[in-house]
């Protein structure tokens, strides 16, 4: 076996950019240094690191002002922030049936206390049918949390329509882009979203340990902190700081991995969001239309690429999703995730619970070559379970 | 006038601010520096913005709406 084929982007993109190694390594070579801790000049170059990092995210995402962006150390880190700061006991939540559990344990630990949730039945491709919101809607509903795109199925929800929908409704719209920053066009004005929760080890092509969310301006003051300490700012108190985002970002961040997240964005932004869907389509549309004509394949999802990420979910008649998945790995060299994918209740969805599905997730650097080696291996696969 | 009277500071809630105002004044080619709080202002641990005072309405009409300032004085 010669071949090593990483189709696991979706949990964590690899490889990255060059950029992206280039500054993680530089920072921890030549800067070091705390950000915002004091005036000296390596303390200054990485405040600077990290202001890249700010702006070259508001960039891409069309945010006005850097500082409404808070970094985190993921995604999930994200989502718990915007939920168990802004939800109380007696507010009311929507949520799709197709979320992550980053997104469906903080709502069942705060529905466990007294915050009402109703979950919006998603079809069994996945799509979330915005005419489906208004019914839910009660005197109490502070938000909608919402996934931009599948974990498990790819399939993009219409967070814009979502969006038009709740505004002026003076609903909070909260969205969980793990999935998809970087790797679609995010426009929070236009899109009119509040909150949006990022990581920056997929898509953005940042390390692990990085991620962060946007608050829209004026909301800081309805979330809560859930972490207080040291920000380098008016020490003289020991109140915790209100203003954006020193009020979220206690402690020090992790500079080197901001540094390679600042580098992923600046990367994105030079080769353009759109020219990297357009290859991810390509490629993802190639599998697809190969596996469709694989016997025995079941696709989840809405199988056209043009309506979901870089995701592919699958099943093959008579084998488990983790003994394809191990076949794959130990015969071929093809990396991929089988089972839940931390999503429950997606999987209930789309009929595949608890068995799960086989899940292929590519990225701006797999190329078409690995996708065509993998449908030879997945129809040989076929083959030999008939046998 | 002495060397100090030439110059005012700004002062920000925190480095972020700070650095964020150097890369728009950097960008707009206005001379100014960062520098360490000086202890006779504040006994926060952070840098703030020295400029002459004679581009005192330059800079705040280049960081009006983008980054807010917490105070400008003498230095």
């Amino acid at each position: 076996m010669e071949q090593s084929i990483y189709f696991d982007n979706a949990a964590t993109s690899w490889p990255k950019p060059e950029e992206t190694y280039i500054a993680i390594d530089h920072f921890n070579r030549s800067i070091g240094g705390s950000p915002g801790r004091s005036g000296h000049r390596v303390s200054i170059e990485s405040g600077r690191v990290i202001m890249n990092a700010r702006e070259s995210l508001a960039q891409l995402f069309n945010i006005d002002d850097p500082f409404q962006i808070v970094f985190t150390k993921n995604a999930t880190e994200a989502l718990n922030l915007a939920i168990f700061g802004l939800l109380l006991p007696g507010d009311h939540v929507i949520t799709s049936s197709m979320e992550h559990n980053s997104v469906m344990r903080p709502l069942r630990v705060l529905e466990s206390q007294g915050v009402e949730l109703s979950i919006v039945r998603c079809s069994p491709q996945g799509y979330l049918d915005p005419d489906d919101l208004p019914a839910l809607i009660r005197e109490n509903t502070k938000a909608v949390v919402l996934t931009h795109a599948s974990n498990v199925t790819g399939t993009i929800m219409p967070i814009k329509e979502v969006g038009d929908i709740i505004r002026g409704r003076g609903l909070i719209l909260c969205v969980d882009a793990a999935q998809t920053a970087g790797a679609l066009p995010i426009d929070v004005s236009d899109m009119n979203i509040d909150l949006l929760a990022f990581t920056g080890h997929k898509s953005l092509f940042g390390s692990q340990g990085t991620g962060g969310i946007y608050i829209r301006k004026g909301l800081e003051e309805r979330i809560r902190s859930l972490m207080v300490g040291g920000t380098g700012s008016r020490s003289e108190f020991e109140i915790q700081p209100d203003f954006m985002p020193d009020k979220y970002e206690s402690g020090t961040l992790n500079t080197s991995g901001l540094a390679g997240l600042g580098a992923g964005g600046e990367y994105i932004l030079k080769k353009g969001i759109d020219h990297i869907r357009d290859k991810e389509i390509l490629m993802t549309q190639h599998f697809l239309d190969g596996l469709k004509s694989i016997s025995g394949v079941h696709i989840y999802g809405p199988g056209d690429a043009s309506r979901q990420i870089s995701v592919v979910s699958f099943n093959l008649n008579g084998m488990t999703p983790s003994e394809i998945s191990f076949t794959l790995d130990e015969h071929y060299g093809i990396m991929s995730r089988p089972g839940l994918h931390c999503a429950p209740s997606a999987h209930r969805t789309i009929g595949t619970f608890p068995g799960g599905t086989v899940r292929f997730s590519f990225g701006y650097f797999n190329t078409e070559e690995q996708i065509s080696y993998a449908l030879g291996a997945v129809q040989q696969i076929s083959r030999d379970q008939k046998k | 006038m002495t060397e100090m009277e030439k110059y005012h500071v700004i002062l920000f809630d925190s480095v972020h601010h700070a650095l964020r105002s150097e890369k728009i004044l950097k960008g707009m080619g206005i001379p100014h520096k960062l520098i360490p709080v000086p202890r006779h202002i504040s006994s926060d641990c952070g840098v703030c913005l020295r400029f002459t005072i004679d581009l005192r309405n330059k800079i705040e009409d280049a960081l009006n709406g983008k980054v807010d300032i917490y105070e400008i004085r003498p230095l």
